[in-house]
């Protein structure tokens, strides 16, 4: 156990992911997330680390493959339009089944947006960010606590899985400051046989390699790649229940909408509404046995969300449309307030 | 205890988002549950920025202030933003060297307090900041005042610790002001 440190959202993913073995990160400033790679320029070469400010963010992700390729834990952070740029080389790392975290501190959009929190880009990272049929394993931090520990985890998932992991964040989990309690440095212990890594004339080359001309290859390691996927959505989903024991309401909601409607829920209950909230932590796989279990229960969902209602597709598709659901939102950077929540709770209570 | 909703705004250079600091690292010293979410973006110095301190026994929700029951202003713009959303009964500090206006509110406490000029003649320009602070912890209990100087160690960076006594200086003025 440690002792809890102040630490603004940015810098607690950077040093997790330090303390979870990375050492190597390759960035491109952009705003809300530019404390990642500011924290890791000064740390980087202090433990004998790779810091690297790659001329653009492709030129980043491209470097993370390189190492990822060797067996060695990278990562690369960036907002939005970055994430959009960076889609390419995520799909040859998917297509090369080579495990590295990409940090999304999103913010408003389309095009270059705004600056403020967003969750705009859900459907970007659940539908798999780049071409071809393939997932990434999404996690998205609620406190600062969780950008810690999902950072720790999203390695350890990619590490176990062979695949691109992304932590999916917005500008208030980035910008605020939390206490927070640093896990514990450890060893790197994941199988990396299939790292190129030099032979030494001792084994047979390993090859790490997205392109595979004879269709009937590519289609078997397309059908590889989803066996393990459907073993991630039976074994990984991570999500957190709050208030749902006699709940007819559900809200769902990820971030920092969670925490917002975390405050409408403990009014609407001093109200006498039976409200609760389901969160999901990992947003793909995304909780839908737990969302399918709640719709027996409940009368209604309510999807809070920086976005015009992309989860809210997600959980229709979850619950196979056996109740409502309901929408409340705000975009472009802003955030519902907790009353405009309860409005919406309300709304759903008629 | 109870909750404090903590709203510092003002010009960006004035010390909003290390006055808020202060408030959180002497936050996590006492143990207590605690967020401080900053302005973020585009604002420079001169322009408007300001941070959300949310100081509580419980665990924080949003950290997002909609309705501050402490608020500390020190220029008009923020005065003219920030006054509406103060909860009834909750607390206004004020730098009244840059703010000349009155406060319309009747069901708020005012403190008017000429920090600016305060520091000036003390020699600290710069630190209008730390006056109104003191006066806020003073006058809130919102956080306890012998773990000011510990906390203050973790926020001034180490090449300005010879600050130290000047930020105390401050904020004991602001203190002795609103006594």
């Amino acid at each position: 156990m440690s002792e809890k440190v102040l630490m603004k959202g940015n810098e607690a993913i950077a040093e997790a992911a330090i303390l979870a073995g990375c050492r190597h990160y390759f960035g491109y400033p952009i705003t809300p997330q530019t404390e990642v790679a500011a924290y890791m320029s000064k740390k980087m070469p202090k433990i004998g680390g790779t810091f690297l400010q790659a001329e653009s963010e492709i030129a980043a992700i491209n470097m993370v493959y390189g190492v990822a390729s060797t067996g060695k834990r990278a990562m690369t952070s960036s907002s939005s339009p970055g994430i959009a740029l960076k889609c390419e080389g995520i799909s040859y790392m998917a297509g090369a089944d080579l495990p590295g975290l990409i940090v999304n501190v999103q913010r408003g959009g389309p095009g270059l947006g705004g600056i403020q929190p967003s969750q705009s880009d859900y459907f970007l990272a659940t539908r798999g960010p780049g071409h071809g049929d393939f997932h990434v394993l999404v996690l998205a931090p609620s406190s600062v606590q969780e950008m810690a520990d999902l950072t720790v985890k999203a390695f350890d998932l990619a590490d176990k899985y062979r695949m691109p992991a992304m932590l999916l964040a917005d500008g208030t989990m980035g910008q605020m400051m939390e206490p927070v309690e640093l896990p514990e440095p450890k060893e790197v212990t994941a199988d990396k046989s299939w790292a190129v890594t030099g032979t030494k004339m001792e084994r047979k080359h390993n090859i790490v390699n997205s392109l595979y001309l004879k269709p009937t290859e590519l289609e078997e390691k397309n059908i590889e790649r989803f066996e393990r996927y459907k073993e991630i959505e039976e074994k990984e989903c991570l999500w957190e229940e709050f208030m749902m024991e006699d709940a007819e309401i559900c809200v769902v909601s990820y971030g920092i909408t969670a925490r917002v409607s975390r405050n409408a829920i403990i009014e609407a209950r001093k109200q006498g509404i039976k409200v609760g909230m389901i969160r999901p932590i990992t947003l793909w796989p995304f909780p839908k046995k737990a969302l399918l279990l709640a719709a027996d229960k409940v009368k209604s969902f309510l999807s809070v969300e920086l976005n015009m209602g992309q989860m809210q597709e997600d959980i229709e598709l979850a619950i196979q449309c056996k109740r409502p659901v309901g929408l409340c939102k705000r975009v472009g950077g802003m955030i519902p307030s907790p009353e405009e929540v309860l409005n919406s709770i309300k709304e759903a209570n008629k | 205890m109870s909750n404090y909703e903590i709203v510092i705004a003002g010009f960006g250079g004035q010390g909003l988002l290390f006055s808020g600091k202060v408030l959180a690292y002497a936050g996590l010293l006492e143990g207590r549950e605690l967020s401080w979410l900053p302005s973020y973006g585009p604002e420079m110095r001169g322009g408007t920025a300001n941070c959300n301190v949310i100081l509580s026994d419980t665990p924080v929700g949003s950290p997002i202030v909609d309705h501050p029951n402490v608020l500390m202003v020190m220029n008009a713009p923020s005065l003219d933003k920030y006054e509406p959303a103060v909860v009834e009964g909750g607390k206004i500090f004020l730098d009244s060297t840059l703010i000349t206006r009155e406060v319309e509110r009747k069901d708020v406490e005012v403190y008017r307090i000429p920090a600016t000029q305060m520091a000036n003649d003390m020699g600290i320009p710069g630190l209008a900041n730390m006056i109104l602070l003191g006066a806020i912890i003073a006058k809130t209990g919102c956080i306890k005042e012998e773990g000011i100087e510990d906390a203050l160690k973790k926020v001034i960076p180490a090449r300005k610790m010879d600050l130290l006594g000047s930020n105390l200086a401050a904020l004991n003025a602001g203190k002795e002001y609103v006594a």
